[in-house]
């Protein structure tokens, strides 16, 4: 005990003594560790990060939420979502209203409103823009005094010292015009852009498919040297899915009625796209320095990219074009008492600047966030299992970010993520009351809750049903349980027990696992993509222990992304994994995911279990004509009976997507289809500095301590060598 | 008719016919050992102790490597027995129950209750709190200290590990000595008072002994211990410990078995025919070693997922398979590596084949595959020694660096490098998870130190420059 | 000497080609056409008429080998492994799957990786030879033994512990340094500390090892003891006699390793978010970019045949006495 207290009053002393020292030391007050160069000016600069590298940042291509992070500040389309209004709403962004439509027959002869469905041909949007908008500043735009094009046509010396889009003199700009509305939808069809959405948009867009077809033919008539640049002028062309009416208003005709359509105008694939843009990146001088539209975009957004460095940072600068646009005066009740409605009314965007810092490896990323250099972290859940604990039947911030005044931002995400069966497989498929027996006892088996609580720390819902919270259709409370699965017992779902999983099985031929015909156990197959992510290893041993409950074989296919693609189009594989996030809030967008036409094998299609119910199917056709109302949800409910019936999925989850921000940020609200959200942001750049500072004193005794250490190492060496003179001086004494 | 069936993955079988090969050539040799240079390994006390440890850690892969499949329960009359999908091996069973997931996520070494609160029903009301591990609850008094606890299983393993000196000691000596008295009494002097230029025997003594202490007294820990924890699904941090080790004892020895062939053949062509066979294969393997070597085996094994894929039906279970990957990861290791061991079996040819030996035996008309046999290939068994315990150590280091990349062994299966990777997540938990990685450190740590150090002193002993 | 050269550079030819030979089989093996249409296209809602027409666009519709149907040299080179491999040996990488030319992403990335692996091998060098030298002052004695039982053990470690524990104790306890990220120019220095420092200490294990033996074979020979005859005392014996002696060997050994440097450090970068090389070839395998892993591929060999040579050539420089032939 003396021993003990003498070595502590000791270690007291040492400690004392290097902290003296360390604070003597100059430069204490400096941080050693900030990983963002100083801000010499004042601007309002955001620091975040990215750990995916966008592949595109072109409009027509992008689809990814990796590529929308950036595009969303830099391309506007004609809508957007309320940013503060739930559940989500559309409203005018580069339109002045929302679109006017008018209904059409099969010989283009108007209809009344309220036409029924089945006489609609097409439909037709009307969509004015707002005048006077103007791109951000581009060489691509700059002329000279006779009006012709500075940088369409670039010598070898003009060349020489570009090398990125900042380093042409010239900048300017241009207004905004319906054709180029028009334009970015003929892009679409453009072969060498392969857009993702053709393939959709040729189902529902008049004559895209086509004049698709048409575009293919002349590319392939190209000179090589074109073909390879990929570019077309196609100012020539049209279509009649496209009709400019004047300069500021064009119209878009679609097959049938699609009362989806809308939502696609709030995505960047019908932003407006300069034909000056196109030309002036088809230069293979450009091409080759890396300078392409899909890495210089041009744009009209609050926000221009000022650094683009896809390895390591992206920056995105205050466009100084933007027009006046302005924070919203209208939210929900609960927005008021946290502050979202204080910058109502005011000018956006709130911040100069916007710094993305590549983060690939996770504790980096989280570490720097600690330490304060990050503003906000807008990785999945996976990456934030560090920040939550657990207490008292909540799920809540760790004491030491709570301590730093972090807050957490949740919202159930417009996605689900499901283990599907693949119908077509002898074993797990089939439409028969033994397979759907099988599917039913998988999926009690398969504890959905425990999979939240491991793998998402409790962030995220157990899924009844393909449709998540907050969109029309999903219901919550005993109405929305699946039947199958769970009872509804003290006013929450309960899974139903291991037991009655077993009867099914028995039921499905296979009791006690095994199968009844010749005793083999069941061994069934997961198929599932690996990516080397740390945490694979546990969701597959996860997964086999989850079967094992039934005494049923797992089998782990694990493969990379193509074979796992390949197994899926063939048809070959068994059980996997799948997520979906929706494209817009409705709830077609779910329910398509099973629709039979858009079967995976055959087609390429989205319903990844090749799942064909013509019941189901016929209803689906009802749904797409349907507006919201009472008759949909009806059709909904009659659609979710069949599924669950049939559950060609295990309904997995809707994630929950958080995020997490300083303290030193302005109220935000999370907006999980909306991906132009940071002209809301704000920050207070004063209370950063200080903390920042604050939070990152270099600890500096055991930089003594191992110097110290290395000088205590050197003694014995001293004696050594001093030991070792002496015996040869020795041994020469007495060799004289 | 036996209640298992034995099942023999392919890494089995080559790891066995490697360890009974190793018997066949000291029972063949047991004459020359006693003049043979590399007994000198033994002459030396790092050498030997580190080929103490090596041989238990051998001896648990070897255990691991003993694969069967019990049998299940009759469920119809008159039918065949059938056997479980699911291989197991006989460490599994020693093992057993760890190798079940016991708890639901994390907790901490020798702890009691879990790491984070848990949900459970009290009165229809969820309730957040610390709960009582599973496993531990079943073996441990509850109110117990754990460090009293451990003392006293310590101390219960202890006749245990009497019991197992005394056995294998007894067996050891037989079989050195071969029963004969004198020669007993000459090893028990020898234990007693070593000689400066003889076998470290009581060096071996006390690594021996102090090894069956180590790990009887770890296998009653975890009887009643999460002895490393548990990690992110509550799997027992230990028993993967303990599984990872026949990883990286394969990848470590038969990477080197399998290029082995390969680079006698070509070299041994090379160097003793010359000419063109000469410049077609150092023209191979100047190809094969100027590729940077995890490009080419990050290729590799991208294309045994495709073959793999297309035959998914050959790999019934999940183990099947992660041994196959297992298998072919050692095959693509050594293709990749097999140049610098063919590089060198060249040289040393050109220079044997210039021997007067040789040149005689060709003057007398013997035939270049007689020669090659009789003449070159046991001169070049030194060589061979020395790379297969020298890229022992840097193999198991590489399997790690693959699975950081993704192109290692299957996620599935047990691995120091699979521990790594998923351990490295967890040290940015608060509070920090530190002990899968402080687990696979400790294991890894000891096998390739005593591999590097053994490596060492073959290469000492075996290495003619130092002979003299 | 210039035909020496020049005679080693047409045998790289050969080499190289089969290498490009190798890769391009490796590769398109795993990763058809298809599957590139694929990766470029996305998973909604692609359809298979996409696939076949990016697959066109893109010139991935030829022949692989053979062209039957083109007309004298073109039957060779209006194939698929001429159009992608052969013009690799122009440095002409083509376009990653992200769409951006490999070549000029190369010598953007190089310099990060230098900027890492010259003072990484400097400070290795310096750090390394000096403990050998320490070692071999006090051989015999238990510093000595000590010393190469701590570097078998450093040895044993493998680099990822140094990396992990690294950046856990130095950058995230002490906040000494950024946890990780890069910055051109002389803030770079508290960037790049940590990663040196780590492949410093990573190093140390088996270079300390290696001079040490390096520095033993070289005390035993003759001059020494003639120079120990003369009463000179063992560190001017060291220091003058020696490490110059064994110089050779050391800048020998270096030199074959300096191209290779350009090539980056594939563990350092990646943890420590340096963009270099090095994690661009782990991102492009991770992605399964194999324009990318195509290009890198053929970059090391180039520059391992190029190590190679210049280590032949620095020979002869510093010993006259050996010729090249």
């Amino acid at each position: 005990m003396i021993l003990y207290s003498i070595s502590t009053a000791y270690n007291r002393g040492i400690l004392s003594l290097f902290l003296g020292l360390s604070l003597c030391c100059a430069g204490c007050d400096e941080i050693w560790n900030d990983p963002n160069p100083a801000n010499q000016t004042n601007e309002v600069i955001m620091y975040t990060d990215f750990s995916e590298r966008p592949k595109f940042l072109d409009p027509a291509k992008s689809y990814a939420a990796a590529e929308s992070r950036f595009i969303g500040q830099i391309y506007e389309p004609p809508l957007q979502y309320h940013y503060l209004l739930r559940p989500y709403q559309l409203e005018p962004l580069l339109a002045t209203q929302m679109p006017s439509m008018s209904y059409y027959d099969a010989h283009n002869v108007l209809l009344a409103e309220n036409a029924e469905p089945t006489q609609i041909a097409y439909t037709v949007y009307e969509i004015t823009i707002k005048p006077g908008v103007l791109y951000q500043n581009h060489p691509a735009f700059s002329k000279n005094a006779q009006g012709e094009f500075l940088y369409h046509q670039l010598s070898q010396q003009q060349l020489h010292h570009v090398q990125e889009i900042n380093d042409f003199p010239i900048q300017q700009t241009r207004e905004v015009t319906a054709d180029d509305f028009a334009y970015q939808i003929k892009r679409l069809a453009q072969p060498a852009l392969n857009s993702p959405i053709l393939g959709l948009m040729s189902k529902h867009i008049v004559g895209l498919d086509e004049f698709s077809q048409i575009l293919f033919a002349d590319f392939n008539h190209l000179p090589e040297k074109m073909r390879e640049m990929g570019y077309m002028d196609l100012r020539p062309y049209t279509f009649p899915g496209v009709e400019v009416v004047d300069k500021y208003t064009y119209r878009i005709k679609v097959i049938g009625k699609y009362p989806q359509f809308p939502y696609w105008l709030a995505m960047n694939f019908f932003a407006p796209m300069p034909w000056e843009a196109e030309q002036f990146y088809a230069q293979e001088g450009l091409i080759k320095k890396n300078i392409i539209l899909d890495w210089y975009p041009v744009g009209t957004g609050p926000y221009v990219l000022a650094v683009n460095n896809p390895n390591r940072q992206m920056v995105l600068a205050r466009n100084p074009n933007f027009r006046a646009e302005y924070y919203p005066t209208e939210g929900m009740p609960e927005d008021v008492d946290v502050g979202l409605l204080a910058p109502a009314g005011k000018r956006l965007p709130f911040l100069d600047k916007i710094v993305f810092n590549l983060e690939k490896e996770s504790i980096p990323r989280w570490t720097k966030f600690l330490q304060g250099y990050y503003d906000l972290s807008s990785v999945g859940s996976d990456n934030f299992q560090q920040a939550m604990v657990i207490n008292n039947n909540s799920a809540s911030l760790a004491p030491e970010l709570k301590n730093k005044g972090i807050k957490v931002y949740s919202t159930i995400s417009e996605s689900i993520f499901y283990w599907g069966f693949n119908m077509l497989d002898p074993v797990v498929g089939g439409y028969e009351d033994k397979n759907r027996a099988l599917r039913q006892a998988l999926a009690i088996a398969m504890d959905t809750e425990e999979f939240i609580a491991i793998f998402l720390n409790e962030q995220g819902i157990a899924a009844q049903g393909p449709i998540p919270p907050g969109i029309e259709g999903y219901q919550s409370g005993k109405e929305g349980v699946n039947p199958y699965v769970y009872t509804w017992k003290d006013n929450q779902p309960l899974r139903l027990p291991l037991e009655h999983a077993r009867e099914l099985l028995a039921q499905a031929g296979y009791p006690d696992g095994r199968d009844a015909q010749t005793g083999e156990q069941l061994v069934l197959h997961y198929d599932v993509i690996t990516t080397g992510d740390p945490v694979e290893k546990a969701r597959f041993a996860w997964m086999q222990k989850q079967l094992n409950k039934l005494n049923i074989d797992l089998n782990i296919r694990a493969t990379d992304t193509n074979r796992f693609r390949e197994k899926m189009s063939t048809g070959y594989a068994q059980i996997f994994s799948w997520g979906w996030s929706a494209d817009y809030p409705d709830p077609e967008n779910f329910l398509f995911l099973l629709y039979g036409p858009n079967s995976r094998v055959g087609t390429e299609g989205v319903n990844s279990a090749n799942y064909q119910n013509p019941v189901y199917d016929k209803l689906y056709e009802q749904l797409q004509n349907l507006d919201a109302g009472p008759q949909k949800d009806q059709i909904i409910t009659q659609m979710l009976a069949i599924i669950r019936a049939d559950s060609p999925w295990v309904w997995g989850f809707y994630p929950q997507a958080y995020s997490l921000a300083q303290v030193w940020n302005g109220a935000l609200k999370p907006n999980e289809v909306a991906s132009n959200t940071y002209k809301y942001y704000t920050i207070d750049a004063q209370t950063r500095a200080t903390l920042r500072k604050q939070w990152n004193r270099p600890i500096l005794w055991p930089l003594l301590l191992a110097v110290l250490g290395m000088l205590l190492l050197c003694l014995p060496m001293a004696v050594v060598y001093w030991r070792k003179n002496k015996q040869v001086h020795h041994l020469r004494v007495k060799e004289e | 008719m036996m209640p298992f069936k034995i099942d023999i993955l392919w890494t089995d079988a080559v790891f066995f016919v490697l360890l009974a090969s190793i018997f066949i050539l000291i029972f063949f040799q047991r004459k020359q050992m006693k003049h043979a240079r590399w007994t000198q390994v033994f002459k030396n006390k790092v050498g030997m102790s580190s080929a103490v440890v090596l041989f238990f850690y051998l001896c648990i892969a070897f255990l691991d490597s003993l694969h069967f499949r019990p049998e299940l329960s009759q469920r119809l009359p008159n039918q065949e027995t059938l056997y479980a999908t699911q291989v197991e091996s006989v460490l599994d069973l020693i093992l057993s129950p760890l190798d079940v997931q016991m708890e639901t996520t994390y907790a901490a070494p020798f702890a009691t209750t879990s790491f984070a609160e848990e949900p459970h029903l009290v009165q229809g009301q969820v309730v957040y709190d610390f709960e009582p591990l599973r496993y531990t609850a079943e073996h441990i008094p509850p109110d117990t200290p754990t460090l009293t606890e451990i003392s006293h299983i310590m101390r219960a393993a202890l006749p245990l590990t009497g019991l197992l000196t005394a056995v294998t000691l007894v067996v050891i000596f037989f079989l050195v000595t071969l029963g004969s008295p004198t020669r007993i009494k000459a090893l028990f002097i020898r234990i007693i008072r070593p000689a400066p230029r003889g076998v470290c025997w009581r060096t071996f003594m006390i690594t021996w002994v102090l090894m069956l202490f180590l790990c009887t007294t770890l296998y009653y820990l975890s009887r009643h211990y999460h002895i490393f924890g548990t990690d992110k699904i509550g799997q027992d941090v230990f028993y993967q410990a303990v599984k990872s080790i026949r990883t990286g004892v394969m990848i470590g020895t038969l990477t080197t078995l399998v290029m082995l062939p390969f680079a006698l053949l070509m070299g041994t062509l090379a160097g003793y025919f010359r000419g063109v066979i000469d410049d077609v294969i150092q023209y191979t393997y100047m190809t094969l070693s100027s590729i940077p070597g995890i490009l080419l085996i990050a290729a590799s094994v991208l294309i045994l997922e495709v073959f793999m894929n297309q035959h998914a039906q050959w790999f019934a279970s999940t183990a099947a398979r992660a041994d196959a990957r297992l298998f072919a990861l050692c095959v693509i290791l050594g293709l990749t590596s097999w140049t610098s061991l063919c590089r060198l079996i060249r040289a040393e040819t050109l220079k044997l084949r210039e021997l007067d030996y040789v040149l005689a035996a060709q003057a007398l008309g013997v035939r270049n595959l007689m020669i090659i046999l009789k003449h070159i290939f046991p001169n070049l068994l030194h060589i061979i020694l020395i790379t297969i315990v020298l890229d022992f150590s840097g193999l198991v280091l590489a399997e790690a660096v693959l699975s950081y990349i993704g192109v290692g062994v299957d996620p599935s299966m047990q691995s120091f490098g699979n521990m790594i990777n998923s351990a490295r997540l967890e040290l940015a938990r608060e509070p920090t998870v530190w002990w899968p990685l402080a687990a696979a450190f400790i294991f890894m740590f000891v096998l390739v130190l005593a591999a590097n150090l053994f490596a060492d002193t073959v290469r000492d002993a075996l290495d003619p420059r130092k002979a003299g | 000497m210039w035909a020496y050269i020049i005679r080693r550079i047409l045998y790289a030819i050969p080499i190289l080609i089969g290498v490009n030979l190798l890769t391009f089989l490796l590769f398109f093996v795993v990763n058809t056409p298809q599957d590139m249409a694929v990766v470029h296209l996305g998973d909604r809602y692609v359809t298979q008429e996409a696939i076949d027409r990016w697959i066109v666009t893109n010139g991935y519709d030829k022949p692989t080998f053979y062209n039957p149907k083109a007309q004298g040299i073109d039957k060779i080179s209006d194939t698929l492994f001429y159009q992608q491999s052969m013009r690799l040996f122009t440095f002409n990488f083509g376009t990653s799957d992200t769409g951006r030319e490999i070549g000029h992403d190369i010598s953007e990335r190089m310099w990060p990786s230098l900027a890492l692996a010259i003072p990484s091998l400097l400070l290795g060098l310096g750090l390394n030879v000096m403990l050998a030298l320490l070692m071999v002052l006090f051989r015999g004695t238990q510093i000595d033994t000590w010393g190469v039982t701590i570097c078998v053990a450093l040895m044993s470690i493998s680099g990822l512990f140094f990396i992990i524990t690294g950046q856990y104790v130095l950058a995230k306890l002490f906040k000494w340094v950024p946890i990780s990220g890069y910055e051109s120019g002389l803030s770079a220095i508290k960037f790049l500390a940590l990663p040196v420092l780590v492949s410093v200490i990573a190093g140390i294990g088996s270079g300390v090892r290696w001079y040490r033996t390096l520095f033993l074979e070289e005390i035993n020979k003759d001059y020494v003891r003639t120079a120990r005859a003369k009463g000179l005392s063992d560190i001017a014996i060291l220091f003058k006699h020696v490490l110059k002696n064994a110089l050779i060997p050391i800048l020998t050994g270096v030199v074959v390793l300096i191209p290779s440097l350009f090539l980056g450090s594939l563990l350092l970068e990646s943890f420590f978010a340096i963009p270099g090389l090095g994690s661009y070839t782990i991102d492009a395998i991770r992605a399964q970019d194999f324009a990318i892993v195509r290009s890198m591929v053929f970059l090391g060999s180039v520059l391992y045949i190029l190590g190679l040579l210049l280590t032949d050539i620095s020979y002869t420089l510093v010993d006259p006495r050996v010729r090249l032939n």
